[in-house]
């Protein structure tokens, strides 16, 4: 069978599966399409939230984040994960509490304020957006590299099976479809892992692999790694970091905006108690950690095969590295994985002395005395993962379940994104505001169709997408950071703060993190019109606009509480709603509004 | 009545406490050990590289996990403690 036909197996295979459960899981009410009927057993729902949360970024692209950036984007894996905590202890078992269907729900109820509610819907929306080009954007290139369609093509494909299970089943077709994912993509990602390692490590275990001995040279993993990549002039794999204060609040930025992100909050609402909140964000984080545990792991054998592949000598024990340097692989010994990505343009070379041989190095360091005239090859970090199996020669199936897992985590984080988009117009938008006395059929009516427009917009800009799409990090983590977590935090931990603190905490959180951002990445990202130059000279304290989020938090926070000290107490019912919030007893009863 | 109160009084600060101690462990192990005090742990080995290596790629991730399963634990000790489970 073809590598072709081995791929449309699998993908066809993974779709009809999602599909059959579409089909089984149609939503009969809004409590069905918002929250998926609110019976979901916390193991399920931890699994859901694996699948909704990671995405095609945490699926294609962190592995090759960490192969670059080594320590230094360790960042990723402790905010992406560390979040879990916040939510867990902070937010997931009072909302649950609150028992209604939607986060801005949560913030106009408990700071009485329509405005705030309006507020909270806009921040929803646009961190949403910005979330889900990337998803629909990323389904489209797995697409077109693994069933070779176009990725406009691939796109629609895409959008025209979200459509069917999330337009149909809402949050029950979700939660559901999102198990089954779940189930794919891990399989996916740590198949290919096991074999790597065993084949690098003589360990089966990735995570273990890592700290192992690397078996060609009887030197430890990471060890080998330092001397290979330091020999071609990169920092070391394992170096330490100069500027701790941004590395420290670019992981509290992901950190509070993982807390802060309403496609994850929303799946917390579809479990029966508080109890099962608790439970089932630990279960979540398990689930996550599989695969978090195995990207590092992913990322040093990667980086370590990539560069021996190209530098044969350095592979076992070296004497000398100068020597093994010298000795790399002629253009066209190349193997047939780097020709199969070059046709991507992912990979790319030039021939910069003439020598037909590829020389792949970090040209900031001078080695003309080798007689190098610069790096020649330049390697797309999103493809480590997709590439991975071939790079290490493992059969066509593990390419075949690779395709299927990169779009089972595209597709399941899209699906959230698209109910969270949804239902902030439906429910909040629509009968929150423009028509209270909508029936529960118009309403879910309503959202249906709110769901198949969010669908057809983020189609649009996947395949045309604006200048903001690129920004998932700094805006839809911004944002969450800090306009959504402090208000939910505080509107729980406490009474005093009112709508007014409520309001003015948010909007300049909000102003102030997007100034920030829009000085140095250009106003509204129209490129050309940043103030200053995107360089770490010119950062305020040396804080990047990705780490700016935290700051943001913290002045969210301060400004809250200042206003609500010089203004009044909120009233007796609302004080009353927190307290009710805070103790578990009763939310059998709270969810049947 | 008051005595209704006082529990729950008693409740929420015995959870905002226990959540106290689970942010200084959550901060300890990231912030902590990953990232500041990674210096002065980089004399103990682990696998080729340092401790606080191993807390930035694995160590954090490992005690997330166990801090969430502690806390869901504990609480619902304290929800029938204070009878105020479901």
């Amino acid at each position: 069978m073809s590598q072709f036909a081995i791929n449309i197996l699998f993908v066809g295979a993974s779709f009809a599966i999602y599909i059959g459960i579409a089909i089984w899981a149609k939503a009969g009410s809004t409590k069905d399409f918002y929250v998926a009927g609110g019976g979901v057993h916390p193991i399920t729902n931890g699994m859901a939230i694996g699948a909704d949360w990671m995405s095609a970024a945490s699926f294609i692209s962190m592995a090759g984040l960490i192969a670059a950036g080594g320590y230094a984007n360790s960042t990723f894996l402790m905010g992406w994960t560390g979040g879990y905590v916040l939510l867990a202890l902070l937010l997931a078992p009072y909302l649950r509490k609150f028992g209604k269907f939607t986060v801005p729900e949560f913030i106009g109820d408990r700071f009485y304020s329509r405005t705030a509610r309006m507020v909270a819907v806009v921040c929803l929306i646009v961190a949403s957006l910005t979330y889900v080009i990337g998803q629909m954007a990323g389904a489209g290139v797995a697409f077109s590299r693994f069933l070779e369609v176009d990725a406009t093509t691939g796109l629609i494909i895409a959008a025209v099976v979200v459509f069917f299970y999330s337009v149909l089943g809402g949050m029950k077709g979700i939660t559901y479809t999102q198990v089954a994912q779940y189930i794919v993509l891990i399989i996916a990602y740590t198949i290919p892992a096991v074999f790597i390692s065993l084949e690098l490590t003589g360990n089966p275990l990735p995570p273990l692999g890592l700290f192992s001995d690397h078996s060609a040279s009887g030197q430890p993993l990471l060890a080998k790694l330092n001397e290979v990549v330091t020999a071609l002039g990169f920092d070391a794999y394992t170096a330490m970091v100069d500027n701790k204060l941004n590395m420290v609040l670019f992981t509290l930025s992901l950190m509070i905006g993982t807390a802060g992100l309403p496609h994850v909050i929303m799946r917390f609402f579809t479990v029966p108690k508080v109890a099962d909140a608790r439970w089932s964000a630990g279960w979540a984080l398990v689930f996550i950690g599989l695969l978090y545990l195995t990207a590092p792991a992913v990322a040093s054998m990667a980086r370590l095969n990539l560069m021996t592949t190209i530098y044969p000598d350095m592979a076992g024990q070296v004497e000398n590295y100068d020597a093994a340097a010298s000795n790399a692989i002629a253009y066209g010994d190349r193997p047939d994985w780097i020709r199969t990505w070059e046709e991507t343009g992912l990979i790319t070379f030039e021939d910069k002395n003439n020598d037909g041989n590829i020389q792949f190095y970090n040209d900031s360091t001078d080695f003309a005395d080798r007689g190098w005239q610069g790096n020649e090859l330049t390697v797309n970090n999103d493809i480590l993962v997709l590439a991975n199996p071939e790079i290490a020669n493992l059969p066509g199936w593990v390419i075949g379940l690779i395709a299927a897992g990169g779009l089972a985590a595209a597709l399941s984080t899209a699906a959230g994104l698209l109910l969270a988009i949804s239902s902030a117009i439906s429910h909040d938008l629509i009968k929150g505001a423009i028509n209270p006395n909508i029936t529960e059929r118009g309403e879910l009516k309503a959202a249906r169709i709110s769901m198949s427009v969010a669908i057809v917009v983020a189609t649009y800009l996947g395949a045309n997408p604006p200048g903001f799409a690129a920004q998932v990090v700094a805006l839809a983590f911004g944002i969450a950071a800090a306009s959504l977590f402090p208000v939910l935090m505080m509107g729980i931990f406490s009474k005093r703060v009112n709508n007014k603190g409520a309001i003015a905490g948010m909007l300049s959180g909000l102003t102030f993190t997007l100034v920030y951002i829009f000085v140095y990445k250009g106003w509204f990202f129209i490129p050309g019109t940043n103030n200053l130059a995107d360089t770490p000279e010119n950062w305020v304290l040396g804080i990047s606009p990705l780490s700016i989020g935290a700051v943001g938090a913290i002045i969210n926070f301060a400004v809250a509480y200042l206003v609500s000290k010089s203004s009044e107490e909120p009233p007796r019912e609302i004080q009353e709603l927190v307290e009710s919030v805070r103790y578990p007893k009763g939310a059998g009863g709270a969810v049947n509004h | 009545m008051a005595d209704e109160k006082t529990n729950a009084e008693a409740y929420w600060k015995a959870n905002v406490r226990l959540i106290t101690g689970c942010l200084i462990v959550w901060a300890l192990v990231s912030y902590g050990c990953a990232i500041l005090l990674r210096p002065l742990l980089s004399s103990i080995p682990v696998g080729g590289t340092d401790l606080g290596f191993w807390f930035a790629q694995q160590g954090s991730i490992l005690t997330f996990i166990g801090l969430i399963f502690f806390y869901a634990w504990k609480m619902n000790r304290l929800d029938k403690q204070y009878g105020l489970e479901e």
